[in-house]
């Protein structure tokens, strides 16, 4: 690995004896790390780890009734945010790239001010207006509140990746596209558009993990989401933490395979780079990506 | 107007955002320490702390944040009974900077992992060339520029842990969130003035930060 031989020096017969009685005092210092969560979790007056405490999993009420609506809903507001701010975001990343100051300026003020408001409140604000100024009620209101709030965020931060990727392609690909007569928004849709969004393809599947873990703030406007679903299960069951401990695993797993696969296509356009420099798929990993002001956190909304 | 001033009267809007403030304060030096930690293990040339690295930052990276602090609120705090504080309003609060430290650290790992990333073998390889030992090289050559890479991503991760303490209105932390979702709920007819007001608070907590952080990786940058 890159990493270790930028700090170190290939380890020589002392350092090797140094590692082994590091990894000795390491491995302890973790495993002691584990005992301490497992006796916390099976303390005699409140175990967490009794049989009966996980055998609720294990029939198919809990999957038909609880987990299973949850991760259906999960995913259900997750798709139509991605897909929607998709689509808004590139329209978006366009404006920050046109001819007219005004539209890039009004593309601008809006993909800062979405970019620096957390979701949450977003979320919260979706929902009220929905109720107030749209009148949606029932169930698709906190749909909406959700999807809203999701779309609006992300296709702030899903312009800013459009808008890198174009800027990221070697000048030489628009000049060419004016040369031969195109106009500069032929260009942009013909030419740039579809190289910016190949090489931000593996930036895009990492937003998919923030936005499938941002639905599970729609909690807090009764979107009946995974995490939700797990509570309700597990007031029915009285086993709060064993459902926690299935909800992160699901989480996990789902979230785990969206970044294998955006690091997939990443090694795929890394193969088949043609010509033009591929950006840096990670602005966490490329400071020159992420300069701007606000987070353009690709895995982090955090 | 006149209704915008009343609830600006009922709501303590400010204590709010100073509720945002310590929590992103407390959680960005939690994080700190924990994401450094982690980084260590992650780059050391120990097999089993390479691991422990990598689980931590996997795990934890995808999990929602709504969970880890659900989990450490109503797990930790309320069925396994491992209070922080005596009162609730302080034990929910001191959980959410746990969760929040628990929750970011793995990005801050990460941050400052791509910031060694950023140096060039020929760097090491020309230090020892000179016969520097280890810990000069480490000191004089390889870390200082390995954190002025970091500085970019840390400052993202900064800029996304203010906005996540939004996160902790869901156990009834009195911050910016919770304030505002009280707001709402009796005052719909100002849903617009409510949500300007507290998105134009985020915007400058999180605007300077950013401005300072691009700034300050701008004039710190190794050239190369």
């Amino acid at each position: 690995m890159s990493v270790q031989s930028v700090l170190f020096d290939a380890p020589g017969p002392k350092a090797r004896a140094r590692h082994l009685g590091l990894a000795v005092v390491g491995g302890l210092a973790i495993l002691g790390l584990l005992a301490l969560i497992v006796r916390g979790l099976a303390n005699p007056d409140n175990n967490q780890l009794t049989a009966d405490k996980w055998k609720p999993f294990f029939t198919a009420e809990a999957w038909t009734a609880y987990f299973l609506p949850g991760i259906w809903a999960t995913v259900k507001a997750a798709a139509l945010a991605v897909v929607i701010s998709a689509v808004v975001g590139i329209l978006l990343g366009m404006g920050r790239l046109s001819q007219l100051a005004v539209v890039r300026l009004l593309c601008g003020l809006f993909v800062e001010f979405f970019r620096s408001v957390p979701v949450l409140m977003m979320m919260l604000f979706f929902y009220f207006f929905g109720l107030y100024a749209l009148g949606i009620t029932g169930s698709a209101l906190s749909l909406f509140g959700v999807v809203a709030g999701l779309t609006f965020y992300n296709s702030s931060v899903i312009a800013e990746l459009i808008r890198s990727g174009v800027n990221s392609l070697p000048k030489g690909q628009r000049e060419a596209g004016l040369a031969v007569g195109m106009t500069p928004l032929q260009t942009l849709i013909a030419v740039l558009l579809p190289q910016a969004i190949t090489a931000m393809l593996p930036s895009l599947v990492s937003q998919l993990v923030v936005i499938l873990k941002d639905t599970a703030l729609g909690y807090i406007i009764n979107y009946p989401e995974l995490i939700r679903a797990g509570q309700n299960f597990a007031s029915s069951e009285g086993n709060l933490i064993p459902t926690f401990i299935v909800l992160a695993a699901i989480f996990i797993t789902i979230n785990y395979g969206l970044t294998r696969v955006a690091r997939l296509l990443e090694r795929r356009l890394q193969q088949s780079k043609r010509g033009g420099k591929t950006p840096p798929a990670d602005p966490m990993l490329n400071p020159a990506l992420a300069p701007q002001a606000g987070a353009l956190v690709g895995d982090g909304r955090l | 107007m006149d209704a915008l001033r009343t609830l600006l009267s009922e709501y303590d809007v400010l204590a709010a955002f100073w509720m945002t403030i310590k929590l992103a304060v407390l959680s960005a030096i939690g994080s700190l320490i924990i994401g450094t930690v982690v980084a260590v293990c992650r780059v050391s040339p120990v097999a089993v702390l390479q691991w422990f690295g990598l689980t931590y930052v996997t795990l934890v990276r995808n999990t929602p944040l709504t969970l880890i602090v659900f989990f450490c609120a109503f797990g930790m705090s309320n069925t396994l009974g491992l209070t922080l504080a005596p009162t609730i309003i302080e034990n929910n609060f001191r959980w959410g900077v746990v969760a929040l430290s628990i929750y970011h650290a793995s990005f801050v790992a990460e941050a400052l992992r791509s910031g060694i990333n950023t140096v060039p073998q020929g760097q090491a390889e020309a230090a020892r060339a000179l016969g520097l030992a280890f810990m000069p090289t480490l000191s004089t050559i390889i870390l200082p520029q390995a954190f002025r890479g970091a500085i970019a991503p840390l400052g993202n991760t900064l800029i996304a842990l203010t906005k996540n303490t939004t996160v902790v209105a869901t156990i009834g932390v009195a911050e910016a969130a919770y304030v505002m979702r009280s707001m709402l709920e009796f005052n719909i007819s100002l849903l617009y003035a409510i949500f300007i007001i507290m998105a134009a608070g985020f915007v400058i907590l999180t605007l300077p930060v950013g401005i300072f952080f691009t700034y300050l990786s701008r004039k710190l940058t190794v050239q190369r």
